[in-house]
């Protein structure tokens, strides 16, 4: 047991990393689908779903992530199932990163100017064909950027899983580090691999959204 | 019988009456120019007739068909009357060409090959069929607003209404958009234009509107408003524009 | 679902409860206004300051936000001890609060700088200031300004990440949350009653945030 070399712990600790990449994965891709849905609600007409939207992203931008992650946990088990770790990470993930994602989106939506609305309906176009051709191409290229910068959010998230007995990148570190003594080293590890993932998605974020601003400023 | 009828017609943001009983009618092929000062309610009575904005009292009624705010009507009523708007609101994602067919295949569902024949004619027709590949961050202001005339001609609309679609552009490109409405006049299009160009009112338009404060303060001729006002309003506001 | 809610457990525990807000509370204050002076001085460094220090500050910025704070807070406290760097849990999760914020506050401020004419400087020079002056008084306030809500979002998001803590056993709120529904075995309705609180200071911060927002900055209040 004491016999860990440096290579051992990298090793072990590579090997976690990859739930952390499918956690990460799951939680943003489920999070975009129930984003949309989330976001068509939101812009929507009716005044029932644009206040649960509003309610929804209220209480999930305002509570700690680790919190909802507990209540999932233990709320499922209210249910009488036994919830496996994964479960309850993935889904209180999925939440999370929907609420912060519709946001985001509702913001891009609104960036597109008022006057492609009004031409759009003078050249008699409906509400749903208005979207479709119109106004979600626009935002769509102005979400790309925020959206990528948020999916480093999702990985940084997943660490907290660790909390609820999800074995990833953080809870293999403290496993590991119980293992050798070693936590300067090992948590060195940890948060190197952690920047390995996030930093091309940070960076791809600025550079994306720079070429944006390029963009924008030929009009 | 006139074409578009304007009947007493009320709007209101909040406490603020901006229109307080318009009446205009408009006959086919007639060409009239609506001045009048900042604020006088000019944009907003063009905005009622397309029904980007809801009337709160009165009536409009294009080709006979009553102006109602539902969206049968109101599309309707769009395919009848297209609108130019001061700031082009070209869709920027699009190229020229496909400016011009989106609404014609959304909306009319003509064919893909039909409507692009209706785009190249009507590009040319503004004098822009080579830029049917360009985007609109691509061309100047002036070519910009052209390709919006040409997107609302393919709609083949039996009226235009245009709110100061010169009024954003550089002085050497106003005039390639004018001489495009002077043709559009020319062939017979029912035109209702606000507009600063008051050479151009005088010029081409058959008669003219002076708003003030919500009302139709004087209409008539060009030569009768421009040359002979009667009312110290429209006098002291000719006077201000020279 | 045949399962009873019970929240008696409440009135034997809410003392528990008030202790770990006010550690909550107290770790928010400490590492929001540390974090904000971090945040001030790395942007400064990172906008006008030397190259070097530049380079510095812009390195710390991108290993902060590009690593969990449960991991930073780890490293704190956990890993520093092997460098003989020994500290309580509180002191460690003020630390990593701290750094934490301070690294999302330096990006957010500079985007403030970033957006300040380039005549200002100039305006501040000429008016015989100082360059410390001309920071302060000419960039800073109005580019603190620009960004307040930005900076205000990213304290509530450090607030609510500061759940993290109870797992270096600092006895925070969430820390008051696991041991409740350890002695009381009412895991959900004590995680339950955590996060409203939590949802309770997240809207009372913002509202603190925006009332001294107007406080600091009065013309942004007139309009
Ligand atoms: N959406 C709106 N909500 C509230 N008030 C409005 C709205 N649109 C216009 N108004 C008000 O209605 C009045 C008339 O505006 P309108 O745009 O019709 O004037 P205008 O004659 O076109 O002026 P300009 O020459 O400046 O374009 C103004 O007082 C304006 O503030
Ligand atoms: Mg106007």
């Amino acid at each position: 047991m004491t016999d860990f070399t440096t290579w051992d712990i990298l090793r072990n600790l590579l090997l976690a990393a990859r739930w952390t990449v499918l956690l990460s994965l799951v939680s943003f891709i489920g999070g975009s689908l129930v984003g949309v849905a989330l976001l068509f609600a939101r812009i929507g007409k009716s005044g029932g779903g644009r206040a649960f939207v509003k309610a929804y992203v209220e209480i999930f931008q305002g509570t700690p992530l680790l919190m909802q992650l507990f209540l999932t946990f233990f709320g499922l088990g209210l249910f009488g199932i036994d919830v496996p770790a994964w479960l309850a990470a993935g889904l209180a993930l999925i939440l999370w990163s929907a609420a912060f994602l519709t946001e985001i989106w509702r913001g891009c939506v609104e960036s597109v100017a008022k006057g492609q609305w009004e031409a759009s309906s003078s050249l008699g176009m409906g509400y749903l064909q208005q979207m479709r051709w119109v106004i979600l191409p626009q935002a769509l290229r102005v979400a790309v950027p925020p959206t990528v910068g948020f999916s480093v959010q999702v990985v940084k998230g997943t660490a907290l899983t660790s909390i609820i007995g999800f074995v990833e990148l953080s809870k293999a570190g403290t496993m590991v580090t119980n293992a050798t003594f070693e936590p300067f080293t090992v948590y060195g590890f940890v948060a190197l691999i952690y920047f390995c993932l996030c930093w091309p998605l940070s960076k791809s974020s600025q550079i994306l959204e720079r070429k944006l601003n390029v963009a924008h400023r030929n009009h | 019988m006139s074409l578009i009828e304007i009947t007493e017609v009320k709007k209101r943001f909040g406490d603020n009456e901006v229109l307080k009983g318009i009446n205009i009618d408009v006959a086919p092929g007639e060409v009239i120019a609506i001045i009048g000062k900042s604020g006088s309610g000019k944009s907003t009575l063009l905005r009622c007739i397309n029904g980007l904005e809801t009337i709160d009292e009165g009536s409009i009624s294009v080709a006979g068909a009553q102006l109602l705010p539902d969206e049968l009507h109101l599309k309707a009523l769009r395919l009848k009357v297209g609108m130019i708007f001061q700031g082009f609101n070209l869709f920027p994602h699009l190229t020229a060409g496909r400016n011009v067919m989106l609404s014609q295949m959304v909306v009319k569902k003509t064919p893909k090959a039909e409507a692009e024949g209706m785009a190249k004619k009507m590009l040319e027709r503004v004098g822009l069929a080579h830029k049917f590949d360009a985007y609109p961050d691509q061309l100047s202001g002036g070519q910009q607003q052209r390709v919006a005339i040409a997107r609302a001609l393919a709609m083949q609309p039996i009226a235009l209404l245009c709110d100061e679609i010169t009024s954003a552009l550089d002085p050497e490109l106003v005039n390639e958009v004018l001489s495009v409405v002077k043709e559009l006049a020319s062939e017979g299009m029912t035109l209702l234009m606000v507009t600063h160009e008051m050479r151009f009112a005088r010029d081409v338009c058959s008669r003219v509107v002076f708003m003030h404060q919500g009302r139709v303060h004087e209409i008539g001729p060009p030569e009768k408003v421009f040359a002979n006002p009667a009312t110290p309003e429209l006098k002291q506001f000719l006077g201000v524009i020279h | 679902m045949n399962y009873a809610f019970d929240f008696g457990w409440l009135f034997d525990y809410w003392p528990v409860l008030v202790k770990g807000i006010l550690i909550t509370v107290e770790l928010t204050l400490v590492g929001g206004i540390l974090g904000v002076s971090l945040g001030i001085a790395c942007a400064w460094a990172r906008a006008l300051g030397p190259r070097w220090l530049g380079a510095i500050v812009a390195t710390y910025v991108e290993l902060i936000r590009n690593t969990p704070f449960l991991i930073q807070l780890f490293f704190i406290f956990f890993g520093l001890p092997a460098l003989g760097v020994r500290m309580g849990e509180l002191e460690a999760a003020n630390l990593a609060m701290v750094i934490n914020l301070g690294a999302y506050g330096c990006e957010i401020i500079r985007a403030g700088i970033q957006a300040t004419p380039r005549g200002q400087f100039e305006a501040g020079a000429s008016l015989g200031m100082s360059r410390i002056q001309t920071f302060w008084y000419v960039v800073l306030v109005p580019a603190l300004q620009r960004i307040w809500p930005a900076l205000s979002s990213q304290i509530v998001i450090v607030m609510l990440g500061s759940a993290a803590v109870s797992q270096i056993a600092a006895e925070d709120l969430t820390f008051a949350a696991n041991f409740i529904q350890s002695r009381s075995f009412r895991a959900f309705e004590s995680y339950f009653v955590a996060t409203l609180i939590y949802l309770a200071l997240a809207i009372g911060l913002r509202q603190l945030l925006r009332g001294l927002g107007w406080t600091i900055f009065p013309r942004r209040a007139a309009r």
